[in-house]
């Protein structure tokens, strides 16, 4: 009896009126505000809408465009992971260390992003099988992915000998940089693999009602672990092109880049309750993140003040999740 | 608390006046009223579902009753929340006691008002009032240890003495006994027999009849969301005469129930035992047979279909499928050998509420059909949800309505079209028709019907009397975690599975 009735009271009828703006904000908002915001800067912003800034601002954009990708994986499934900033350090050192040692490009980009998929795979056994919240396990697998980094590194940066590793980071193919391109293919891959492959929809069921898609045979542990594995295998990607394009390995490199990655995510609409991811989301706040830093620098505003505004946005992006979780709930 | 404490005994305390409570879709209220005096210790009975727990939660001002009202005292009174009811004197101890178990017995006793000087916990002054609070109610008891220490007896009293710290004068109990020891319960009536010749008003809401004979002076009668009768003396009345007001009613025809030829034997499960079983449990299911399932809440149903579907692990026993052995160790297994499970719970365990009705029912047998290569066979996905929906009339404007948005009866259409879109040949259903209101109740009992008659075996929980005995073909009855029995379709009678359903 006591539970039936729960059941009823919990089941609300849900308000038509208030999912009509969700449904419509949710479709178009985020790329609106981006143009919005765009428009507003090319107008104000002197330099702004040159090539040459555009350039500057798309590579400056890439390596979270990368990030973020797979951190909606890890939203959409209602998690996150916070190592990711330390993977892209450590993987780089990692890279830089093992291409000087060997000599050979190919093996050091392997263990670059070798270290990358060993950091994901703890990451995914330790909260999928067994059980603990994944703040404190990626908190710790940040820590500790910083640490190794700066342990191969020997503490400070290592420049890479071998130039023919720079190819990745420093080239242009038809007038983009090749990183840019990297990033364009990855928003294609992962728009592929959450839209289009039983591996997306099974993240959004397990964000969505983990309990639910459990029952309906979704191999939650497994899934679970496999985007770890991916976030830790795009962070190595990041952190190896990063590397490339400053040509040395920076243990201290990619501080806090997790916070942008997840800011990027919510900013653009991924819930954070898990359940709703869309590439588009992530393309959407990569591009206002981006486009709000390049014109701060633009216009010349302390670093300071800089901080002040990202996390003002992060807030405001929160908050505008929860009004809509409200509204879709 | 500025209460009158003058009451005269003539005139009710504590009146009922026509309350009604819906929620969407079902009437869990409708039109009650009585009235119990003060100094009375009052039944309320009924089975699962029969407002009991609805009409406390009305008198705590959990829910806002849709219609009606609440007289105390004679005054009329409208409770916006739990708070407003507990400053009119009224309080609600749980079956579930909602206490902080870190916290210390005094700490908790005076939780939301501890006394303080300058804004500091006067803890000297917090024991003393609690130790006085505590007088002939649990005198053993060290107001200064967690809470969470004390045995669940002891920390009904506690309950209590929180309720009367509070200046309650009427105390609402919902099955206070279902985990006490014999001990604990001779001590408890002691108290509410203290209580009432106090002059408390007292509500007592069990399943156990012995118990109402022993500690009430009256009983009322609730099913179906309605008051029956109310038996303003014990004398004359037996358990007989008392099961049977709470069963009595008129049975509409919405079963339309028609033999069946079975096939062999389906499922057999040999022995099983884990988590709320209490002796091993086997049970054999043929094809094409709907064996019901019944027993109170908190029996062991849903936890013994959650075993056999491999969603909690048995700790014991073996599971056959045609007679073979059939390894299920997670839902993963029961789905791959063609068990499935619609659970009593589907928000919580049933609909991925933001996903489309297509992504809802395509979400288990996509790995069968759907998929090359774990790449999403889009048209596969078009084409089967279109017809399940069709198949099944889902009320849905789009297949791509998100699934929160859908009644329960046609959310429970599409967890059924889920499974009907894969291979199954067992269906453990646990309620059925829980929280869908009676047109799609009956468009439900037909679909379980077609099942059977396509030969699948289906073992169907239900604490809805009038539903288990219209729909199966055996019934088995699960008491406290055992089997008690099982009993064939024609010599099954309500009073016979409600004898066997209630604790000994």
């Amino acid at each position: 009896m006591n539970s039936s009735e729960k059941t009823m009271a919990a089941g609300g009828v849900p308000s038509i009126g208030r999912m009509d703006t969700s449904a419509l904000l949710d479709k178009a908002g985020m790329l609106l505000v981006f143009l919005a915001l765009f428009a507003g800067c090319s107008i104000f912003v002197e330099n702004f809408l040159s090539w040459r800034n555009m350039a500057g601002l798309s590579l400056a954009i890439s390596m979270a465009g990368m990030v973020s990708c797979s951190m909606l994986l890890c939203i959409a499934s209602g998690n996150f992971d916070l190592s990711v900033g330390s993977v892209i350090a450590a993987s780089g050192c990692m890279a830089a260390v093992v291409i000087n040692m060997t000599g050979s490009v190919v093996v050091g980009i392997l263990a670059g992003l070798g270290l990358g998929v060993v950091v994901g795979l703890i990451n995914g056994f330790v909260f999928a099988k067994l059980g603990i919240n994944a703040f404190i396990t990626t908190l710790a697998t940040m820590q500790m992915a910083r640490g190794f980094g700066y342990i191969i590194a020997g503490g400070k940066a290592v420049g890479i000998t071998n130039s023919d590793f720079f190819v990745i980071g420093t080239t242009y193919f038809l007038g983009l940089p090749t990183p840019v391109w990297l990033t364009l293919v990855t928003f294609v891959i992962f728009g592929f693999l959450i839209n289009y492959t039983e591996f997306g929809r099974n993240i959004l069921a397990i964000g969505g009602n983990e309990e639910a898609a459990r029952l309906a045979g979704v191999p939650v542990v497994r899934t679970k672990i496999w985007i770890f594995v991916i976030h830790g295998l795009m962070s190595a990607v990041a952190g190896v092109v990063l590397a490339s394009r400053m040509t040395s390995g920076q243990p201290m490199t990619a501080i806090g880049f997790e916070m942008t990655a997840i800011s990027a995510c919510v900013l653009g609409g991924v819930s954070l309750a898990g359940g709703i991811g869309k590439i588009s989301y992530v393309i959407a706040g990569v591009l206002i993140l981006g486009t709000v830093e390049n014109s701060m620098n633009l216009l010349n505003i302390n670093p300071f003040y800089q901080y002040l505004v990202r996390g003002c946005i992060l807030l405001a992006a929160v908050i505008f999740d929860r009004y809509k979780r409200i509204s879709a709930a | 608390m500025t209460l009158d404490t003058r009451i005269e005994s003539s005139s009710p305390y504590l009146e009922f006046v026509r309350i009604s409570k819906s929620f969407p879709g079902v009437l869990a209220l409708d039109d009650v009223s009585f009235s119990v005096k003060s100094g009375s210790v009052r039944a309320l009975v009924g089975e699962n579902g029969a407002g009991k727990s609805t009409l406390l939660k009305v008198l705590s001002g959990v829910y806002r009753p849709s219609g009606g009202c609440l007289r105390i005292n004679g005054v009329e009174q409208a409770f916006a929340n739990t708070s407003t009811s507990l400053a009119a004197g009224v309080s609600v101890i749980y079956q579930e006691l909602v206490t902080v178990p870190k916290l210390s017995v005094a700490e908790n006793l005076f939780l939301g008002h501890l006394p303080c000087k300058h804004g500091v916990v006067d803890y000297p002054h917090l024991y003393e009032a609690a130790r006085a609070a505590l007088a002939s109610l649990a005198d053993d008891v060290d107001p200064r240890v967690p809470l969470g220490r004390l045995s669940i007896g002891q920390q009904q009293m506690i309950e209590i003495a929180k309720a009367l710290t509070r200046g309650a004068r009427v105390l609402a109990f919902d099955e206070p006994t279902s985990s006490l020891s014999a001990r604990e319960i001779e001590k408890l009536f002691t108290v509410i027999r203290r209580l009432r010749d106090e002059g408390h008003t007292i509500l007592y809401v069990s399943h156990r009849m012995e118990e109402i004979f022993q500690i009430c002076d009256s009983v009322t009668v609730f099913k179906d969301g309605r008051h029956i009768e109310t038996f303003d003396t014990m004398e004359g009345l037996t358990q007989d005469i008392l099961i049977n007001r709470m069963v009595g009613r008129d049975i509409k025809n919405v079963y339309n129930y028609s033999t069946r030829k079975y096939g062999d034997v389906s499922l057999e499960v040999r022995d099983i035992t884990g988590p709320g079983i209490r002796k091993p449990i086997s049970i054999k299911l043929r094809c094409g047979e709907i064996l019901g399932l019944f027993g109170l809440v908190g029996a062991g149903r849903t936890e013994l279909l959650r075993l056999i579907y491999g969603a909690t692990r048995r700790t014991g026993g073996e599971i056959f499928l045609q007679g073979q052995p059939a390894k299920v160790e997670t839902p993963r297994d029961a789905i791959d050998k063609g068990i499935v499970y619609c659970s009593e719970n589907r928000k919580a365990e049933g609909i991925i509420p933001l996903g489309s009705v297509q992504e809802n029912i395509n979400i288990s047998a996509r790995r069968r059909y759907g998929h090359r290569f774990g790449v999403i066979n889009e048209t596969w996905e078009r084409r089967n949800a279109k017809e399940q929906v069709r198949a099944l009339d889902v009320r849905t404007p789009s297949l791509e309505q998100k699934m929160c948005n859908l009644s329960g009866g046609n959310q429970q259409k599409v967890i059924l079209a889920r499974w009907l879109s894969d291979q199954m040949n067992v269906i453990l259903f646990d309620e059925p028709t829980r929280g869908i209101d009676v047109g799609a109740r009956s468009e439900i009992y037909a679909l379980i019907r077609s099942l059977a008659e396509r030969g699948v075996a289906i073992l169907m929980v239900s604490s809805d009397l009038p539903e288990v005995l219209g729909v199966s073909d055996r019934v088995a009855v699960m008491r406290d975690g055992t089997l008690s029995g099982i009993v064939e379709r024609e010599s099954a009678t309500e009073q016979k599975l409600l004898s066997m359903a209630l604790p000994v």
